[in-house]
């Protein structure tokens, strides 16, 4: 059954994005960690706030502190506009260019905070117009209120206002959040129901069809849904002039492909995504370099570090459908090792994603396609 | 007498040591050819299916290149594949090696390397400068740093993509780390790899490898190595990965029937590198 998600009554609806109420939205402005002050100042100009930030951080001792709980956030360029922003294994990319930031995943919630602090230090005092979400997991979405309510969005047309990062009477200007409808459905919840994460972080901007596109910075921006991949939400990135992918959790240098079957994930839906990076990605010579491919955990990457690693998953893939054919159960399944040619280098036995709970995965998104037929 | 003699060994000494760089360096810089001897079966027309002799490889990787395919090659995005660093030197070389010199002050700011086989260039930073982050990305050839021991240059190279170890499917991981000696004896470049993967092997895979350095320079169609891939087989579906499902590979046991060699020991592992293996394949 089809969940309808509707405002509750502290929500407005503007334009077709769900926005909070003023008495909401100032709760939402004010919570921006040690940043209080901050948003009284939304009307002021933009190189001032910044000063009088800059000012307030320096006379209170804050920058030294903010600092020193920063976790390890690295920047590295990627190509084009594009940089990556890495933490703890988990990945953003962060396109600047002259019409503002593009920010894509926004890590956990505790991370939020030095995350804005390396996508100031790559863009400077430019904006934050749109946050995009790859998938709805917590560690992608985690910071989205954060990094959204510190960024603003352009509204003009029958709607004359909200322009820049002067606020209209009750509406906050924060970034779009764009990401597949799923991912809305995942974060909110029916009229009534607590929703697992807050109205704040919610998608403003979601599409249900194959592809959405943008253009922004001067150049454009595919997003295109891979159905029941690592959910049923994700989505890759193209940015198309700086040859750059965001693969979200399709793809990863760290670990097996998190596939959450209860989410709508399968198997097939991560090969389908890996060919499809495959498919897009064009190396420059002897299948390396050219359009770069950032996973949403681990290293840069290019084409064939996606080839290595959708033959993996392929592979997995065909051994646990054969057992399966066999008549074999998971756990006579998982005892057969069917991972067993990159257990040193994907598998875990310990913590949240294991090559069991993999194995797992894989056996049990193929079971309904077995009782299909 | 004996302090005059003294003195004049230490004036000697000192004459040395100012004619010499404090900090021994030899020039390598050339063109080279390679040598082949006893390793030609395994680097011209390739090693046999199953051959994992004396290769200190793990169960992962046996079960890696046990359901490996040759035809996996055929596949579009797999013909342009390039060997790696560990393994690029020991194909049919031509290599060009040059020095980059600061303008200023003359000092090697790095070593660089043209290699014919699937035309790659290396470059080995000499200015101390660390190795990337590990969300940098790995390429076929790594990033590498080098410093001399003595007449020796001592490459160490990381961010070095997926390959092969062996050209029959024993995997090489992304998380090699690649330690070369190149000393030069007369004309002849004798070249050692110690090859550390932490995912596939047990041990480090120590090869040595020669080359002969070509007093005529190379004429650049010789260091020229195109490729682009194209639909080798029509029928061939999107997302095919040619592999073998378990136990069911049928050549893997040809290389030891052929060779009348037992099974241990063409599934290789770490203990068929050494001489005392026979005395435990005597035992059995």
């Amino acid at each position: 059954m089809r969940e309808v998600i509707r405002p509750t009554p502290q929500e407005t609806r503007v334009r077709g994005t769900i926005q909070p109420s003023n008495a909401l939205a100032t709760r939402a402005a004010t919570a921006e960690n040690g940043r209080v002050t901050l948003s009284d100042h939304r009307a002021l100009p933009e190189r001032f706030r910044s000063w009088t930030a800059a000012v307030l951080l320096i006379a209170f001792g804050v920058a030294p502190i903010v600092l020193a709980q920063t976790p390890n956030m690295e920047t590295l360029p990627v190509r084009g506009q594009v940089s990556l922003v890495s933490a703890g294994g988990l990945n953003v990319l962060v396109q600047v260019g002259s019409q503002g930031v593009l920010v894509v995943d926004t890590m956990t919630e505790p991370l939020a905070d030095a995350l804005l602090a390396a996508v100031r230090t790559l863009a400077g005092s430019r904006p934050i117009r749109y946050v995009v979400n790859t998938h709805a997991h917590p560690e992608f979405t985690g910071g989205n209120l954060r990094v959204a309510a510190a960024g603003a969005q352009l509204v003009a047309g029958n709607f004359a206002g909200q322009v820049g990062q002067s606020a209209v009477e009750g509406v906050v200007p924060q970034a779009f959040v764009v990401a597949h409808e799923n991912v809305l459905r995942a974060m909110s919840a029916p009229t009534g129901s607590q929703p697992p994460t807050p109205f704040g972080a919610w998608p403003t901007d979601t599409f249900f069809q194959r592809e959405k596109t943008l253009y922004f910075n001067g150049e454009g921006i595919q997003l295109l849904h891979v159905p029941a991949a690592s959910t049923d939400g994700d989505m890759l990135v193209f940015f198309r002039s700086s040859d750059v992918i965001a693969a979200g959790d399709i793809y990863s240098t760290l670990g097996y492909p998190r596939i959450d079957v209860r989410r709508g994930g399968s198997v097939n839906g991560v090969i389908e995504g890996l060919n499809t990076l495959i498919d897009m990605a064009i190396s420059e010579q002897f299948t390396e370099g050219g359009t770069r491919i950032v996973p949403g955990r681990g290293r840069i990457s290019d084409e064939f570090d996606v080839v290595e690693y959708r033959d993996m998953v392929t592979i997995v893939r065909d051994r646990v459908d054969a057992m399966i054919k066999k008549g074999l159960t998971l756990d006579q399944v998982t005892a057969a090792r069917p991972t067993l040619d990159w257990e040193p280098r994907y598998g875990s036995t310990s913590g949240a994603w294991t090559t069991a709970t993999f194995v797992e995965a894989v056996y049990r998104s193929l079971l309904p396609a077995r009782k299909g037929q | 007498m004996d302090r005059i003699i003294g003195l004049r060994v230490a004036l000697v000494l000192v004459v040395l040591g100012i004619a010499w760089p404090s900090s021994a360096q030899f020039d390598i810089t050339g063109s080279y050819n390679a040598l082949f001897h006893e390793d030609q079966p395994e680097r011209i027309p390739g090693p046999a299916l199953g051959d994992y002799l004396g290769l200190p490889i793990n169960e992962s990787a046996r079960a890696f290149a046990e359901a490996w395919d040759a035809s996996r090659l055929t596949v579009p995005e797999h013909q342009c594949r390039a060997h790696s660093s560990p393994y690029i030197l020991r194909g049919p070389l031509n290599m060009r090696i040059w020095d980059e010199r600061d303008r200023e002050t003359q000092q090697v700011v790095a070593i660089h390397l043209d290699i014919s086989n699937f035309q790659q260039r290396r470059t080995v930073w000499m200015d101390g400068r660390p190795h990337p982050s590990t969300n940098a990305e790995h390429t076929w050839m790594g990033f590498s740093t080098g410093r001399w021991d003595g007449d020796t240059l001592v490459v160490t190279t990381t961010h070095i993509k997926q390959m092969w170890h062996r050209r029959n499917g024993v995997p090489q991981s992304d998380r090699v780390t690649l330690t070369e000696r190149f000393t030069l004896h007369g004309t002849v470049m004798n070249y050692v790899t110690i090859t550390d993967d932490p995912v596939y092997l047990t041990e480090p895979l120590v090869k040595t490898t020669n080359m002969l350095r070509n007093p005529r320079p190379l004429p650049p169609q010789q260091l020229l190595y195109p490729c682009t891939a194209v639909v080798e087989l029509a029928d061939q579906p999107r997302g095919a990965v040619p592999h073998y499902l378990p136990g069911q590979n049928p050549f893997l046991k040809e290389f030891g029937a052929e060779l009348n060699l037992p099974e241990a020991a063409t599934r290789g592992g770490a203990a068929t590198m050494y001489p005392e293996f026979q005395n435990a394949l005597s035992a059995r």
